[in-house]
């Protein structure tokens, strides 16, 4: 497949911090890492999505004035962008392991709708869910 | 003077514990302790971040939660006011209704026929939109209600 979203990403405060989020404590891979004077270009990969690209950009010129680039990372600290979901095998092991390695997490792992779900945020404030992949996936269910 | 993102974040992490465990008391000096924020500031400096003080906020999701309880389960209203944090049956009836309107066994009965499909999104955000919207102090809203007349309000829960 050639067509589709190829990159889509995340307002982070500081891009090491993300970098060092996503990748040693995620698991995901720096696919690139290109800088232009003050811009860095940076996103990451998960390892079992090759065609996509998460990108983590640091509000800020070229592409944002002083005040816009402030409002966008208080904007991401309160925890007011979009949601995230991140999809795994088994959510209970990830949960042990991505707690144990200091990510902070907002939901421990809950069992509903034929799957498990939980709930963690980046450093700058981003939220996640951890959603194990159903199986089969429930069809609506009957009132 | 503007919050920095760096306190923000912290605040947002007294909202993410409460949004955790809605049903646990979470009096000011535990949230203050939660953001590394004073326990003089806390109450004003999350106001400003999330646009309502704290416990307004927990009572918006404790009364979500209930609602959701009386429409999805059989438990009985009791229960579900003691799992969603109050102490009291009567003050969970009269916020409940201050809230929403009419009281929980009315809300059961027009809401659990109703088909519903909200599988198909994730569970915090479908929660997050059946909140209850306080714009205003239920204290306030009873009070206008009682068309003038100045009461003493309780304050448990609020």
């Amino acid at each position: 497949m050639n067509q589709g979203v190829s990159v889509a990403g995340l307002y982070v405060r500081d891009q090491d911090e993300a970098l060092a989020f996503y990748v040693d404590k995620l698991g995901f891979r720096v696919h690139t890492d290109a800088r232009n004077g003050d811009y860095r270009w940076l996103t990451v990969q998960h390892p079992g999505q090759p065609s996509f690209q998460l990108g983590l950009f640091r509000p800020g010129p070229p592409m944002h004035d002083a005040a816009t680039a402030k409002t966008l990372c208080e904007v991401v600290a309160k925890g007011a962008m979009p949601p995230l979901v991140l999809v795994v095998d088994d959510c209970r092991a990830a949960y042990e392991r991505l707690s144990a390695s200091g990510v902070e997490f907002t939901q421990e792992p809950v069992d509903r709708y034929g799957t498990v779900d939980a709930g963690f945020r980046d450093p700058s404030g981003n939220g996640w869910k951890m959603i194990e992949s159903a199986a089969n996936p429930p069809s609506r269910e009957a009132p | 003077m503007s919050q920095s993102p760096e306190l923000l974040r912290r605040l947002l992490r007294a909202k993410d514990r409460m949004d955790g465990a809605p049903h646990e008391a979470w009096p000011i000096h535990r949230l203050a302790q939660v953001s590394a924020v004073s326990e003089a500031h806390f109450a004003r400096q999350f106001a400003r971040a999330f646009g309502v003080p704290p416990h307004r906020y927990l009572l918006t999701r404790r009364i979500e939660r209930a609602i959701a309880l009386l429409r999805d389960t059989e438990l009985p209203v009791t229960e579900i006011a003691y799992q969603t944090g109050w102490n009291s049956l009567g003050t969970f009836g009269r916020i409940f209704r201050d809230i929403t309107g009419e009281s929980p066994s009315e809300l059961r009965t027009r809401e659990q026929p109703a088909p519903h499909g909200r599988k198909q999104a994730p569970e915090c955000l479908v929660r997050a939109a059946h909140r209850p919207d306080l714009k205003t102090a239920v204290s306030e809203k009873r009070r206008r209600k009682a068309d003038g007349k100045i009461e003493i309000q309780s304050t448990e829960a609020l």
